[in-house]
């Protein structure tokens, strides 16, 4: 056995690890306040970022230390994003502008990252469980070399201060509770629409430090050639949408889920299906709804045909209305959903589609004339 | 040209079932298979071998039955396998994990060639986490390319690689320097059958098995959950909601009777939303 203590931190003693006690090495004493990685990237920031600042919030709020944004991005491209991050509930946001940091690439951002944390030392550091929060999140923890929890769906402080980061395990049939003992700062990556976006505080300000750093563009090997924008057309934006409908096995066939596509259609919302209907072939996997596929927080999710597999209800607890059709009485959806009907889905989801039809060209009439 | 491919042996996902009393997985009798995603890691190295020769050597840590997995690669014609298992790996975290495959790759490295590539699936489906592909990019410090969708250019000789990368509204062009390492999006392409001469080889074939000492790894406070900064402090399965769903009558209903029912119910519980449906929807 080798006793040297790898830099930067390495855990006090060894003996049994669920009971040790949390005594931080005392260079990780220094570390405080929440960080929350800003996604700013051509311009825009992913919603998920204004999600974890108002966990952020909770967090710094309980351990009473700040919370604050980090926005990375080209020179003059950052100011909107700042002034959201105060407006979001940041007290404090850290600032880089520089020309390599225009479009996200893993070099740049992980270098700029870990000098950040290095100088200012964030007992925790928050970002999205998306392409970008993943890609760069396990960058960071490996340079850093602390611990990182994916994909939580819950953030919350123990008594003795300590991250509390519980997630989805074995496929969702479980959920894990995880904690960095003995390393700084205490990472994670929070999936999209799990949590609500706070309220936002128009004119709220905070402190702006700016850090200054040296990125020249021959030392970074990798190249951005081109960008090639998604289609408009065939984008789905289940995610953020504000209605949502979707199909299970219960469906029975793929030419049915026609019938999810027709009932989206006129009520303008988005449609998905659930894990199996993406291994049988008859939804692309972006449409799959679930812990393996998209978290879902629409105003009212229509569910045909799926059972409720917790893989599935992790992905659509946060809707605030859920409406559920299976002929299965016992189906686990009906422990979750607000409505239910016991029928058989293909039967009701083409008069559905006609009585919500009738009704909404009704009230347009009517709105029409008034 | 050599390229190392990381795989892993998971629990098939939808056979799990969990212990209704002790809310604990019940792994017996569950079976293994290769972490789906990593097959299309897989089949983009054989690609690439059959396009430019050279090997692919598939790698994983894990308990001594993962030897079936790294046969089933041999079957699909991966040149050759190694597999790294030993007690102290057990328990690891993300960050432990990608200290050991490091090493792993570097000990197959010493033996067979510096890799040209190093190829993983984008996440696996028991830890869904992403996290050790870059884990073992930046451990070797190689650099790294996620949630790839396509290689569009492969230059062997003047050593670049372009790509098509998933990213928020769009793909990235990203083109970089061999050797890098590559995480494969699931759909991109289709994992090849077999030749028979490969199955007859596969089932002749020695994994090659490594314990930690035979592939180098001497820091075993590295290692497993002594290695690894977090820890599992509690498993539980999800509380049920308190109440059920309430149900619409069905019973000697019409279909049309029981739609209007729903949607007075929708109604009732979101006010507002018929309202801004007339505005958003336009196909009705």
């Amino acid at each position: 056995m080798n006793d040297k203590a790898p830099a930067p931190a390495a855990p006090a003693a060894g003996g049994t690890r669920a009971s040790a006690k949390k005594e931080l090495p005392d260079h990780l004493k220094s570390y405080k306040h929440v960080w929350v990685l800003v996604e700013l990237e051509r311009g825009v920031v992913h919603p998920v970022s204004w999600e974890l600042m108002g966990e952020g919030r909770k967090l710094a709020d309980q351990l009473k230390v700040d919370l604050c944004g980090v926005v990375l991005g080209p020179p003059g491209g950052t100011e909107k994003a700042v002034a959201d991050c105060f407006g979001y509930g940041a007290d404090v946001c850290y600032v880089v502008e520089h020309e390599a940091l225009s479009e996200y690439r893993n070099e740049p951002y992980t270098v700029v990252a870990t000098e950040l944390v290095n100088k200012f030392q964030p007992e925790i550091l928050l970002l999205g469980a998306t392409n970008l929060g993943r890609d760069l999140a396990g960058s960071v923890a490996t340079t850093l070399l602390t611990g990182l929890t994916a994909d939580c769906t819950e953030l919350a402080v123990d008594a003795d201060g300590s991250l509390a980061a519980t997630r989805p395990t074995f496929g969702g049939s479980l959920l894990c509770t995880i904690y960095t003992l003995n390393y700084r700062p205490q990472m994670a990556t929070m999936r999209p629409r799990v949590a609500a976006v706070p309220v936002y505080v128009p004119g709220r300000t905070g402190k702006i430090i700016r850090h200054e750093v040296s990125l020249p563009e021959e030392d970074i090997i990798t190249k951005i050639l081109a960008f090639l924008p998604d289609a408009t057309s065939n984008k789905s934006n289940l995610s953020y949408a504000d209605v949502v409908v979707a199909g299970g096995l219960g469906m029975q066939n793929g030419d049915n889920f026609q019938l999810v596509r027709n009932l989206a259609s006129v009520l303008g919302a988005e449609w998905g299906g659930s894990r199996p209907l993406v291994q049988k072939g008859w939804i692309t996997s972006d449409r799959q709804i679930g812990q393996t596929g998209k978290t879902i927080r629409p105003r009212l999710y229509i569910s045909a045909g799926i059972s409720g597999a917790i893989q599935h209800r992790v992905g659509v607890e946060g809707a605030d209305l859920i409406v559920a059709i299976n002929t299965d009485k016992n189906a686990p959806i009906f422990d979750f959903a607000h409505v239910g009907i016991i029928a058989d889905a293909t039967k009701v989801l083409p008069a559905l589609t006609e009585s919500f039809r009738r009704r909404l060209a009704a009230a347009s009439t009517l709105s029409a004339a008034e | 040209m050599h390229i190392i491919v990381c795989i892993k042996q998971v629990p098939d996902s939808a056979q799990i079932r969990v212990h209704p009393v002790t809310n604990t997985i019940m792994r017996q009798g569950v079976p293994t298979i290769i972490n789906p995603y990593d097959l299309f890691a897989l089949e983009e190295a054989l690609r690439l071998r059959d396009e430019h020769g050279g090997e692919v050597t598939c790698v994983t840590m894990g308990p001594p039955m993962a030897d079936n997995a790294l046969r089933k690669c041999l079957t699909y014609g991966a040149d050759r396998a190694v597999l790294l298992t030993d007690r102290f790996f057990a328990g690891s975290d993300t960050l432990a994990t990608s200290y050991a495959l490091a090493l792993l790759i570097k000990k197959v490295a010493e033996n067979w060639g510096e890799p040209d590539l190093i190829f993983c699936g984008k996440q696996t489906i028991d830890g869904d986490t992403a996290q050790v592909g870059p884990g073992i990019a930046k451990r070797l410090k190689l650099l790294q390319l996620t949630y790839v969708a396509k290689i569009e250019e492969f230059d062997l000789e003047k050593r670049e690689i372009t790509i098509h990368r998933r990213a928020e509204g769009g793909i990235q062009v990203l083109k970089t320097k061999l050797p890098c390492l590559v995480t494969m999006l699931e759909g991109t392409n289709e994992m090849r059958r077999g030749t028979m001469g490969d199955a007859l080889r596969a089932a002749r074939s020695e994994i090659i098995t490594w314990n930690a000492a035979a592939a180098g790894i001497t820091e075993l406070a590295l290692c497993g959950l002594k290695g690894s900064p977090t820890i599992v402090k509690k498993v539980y399965a999800p509380s049920p909601r308190a109440e059920k769903a309430y149900q619409i009558e069905v019973e000697d209903k019409s279909v049309d009777q029981i739609c209007e029912a729903l949607i007075g119910e929708v109604t009732k519980r979101q006010p507002g939303l018929e309202k801004d449906l007339v505005k958003t929807s336009s196909d009705y």
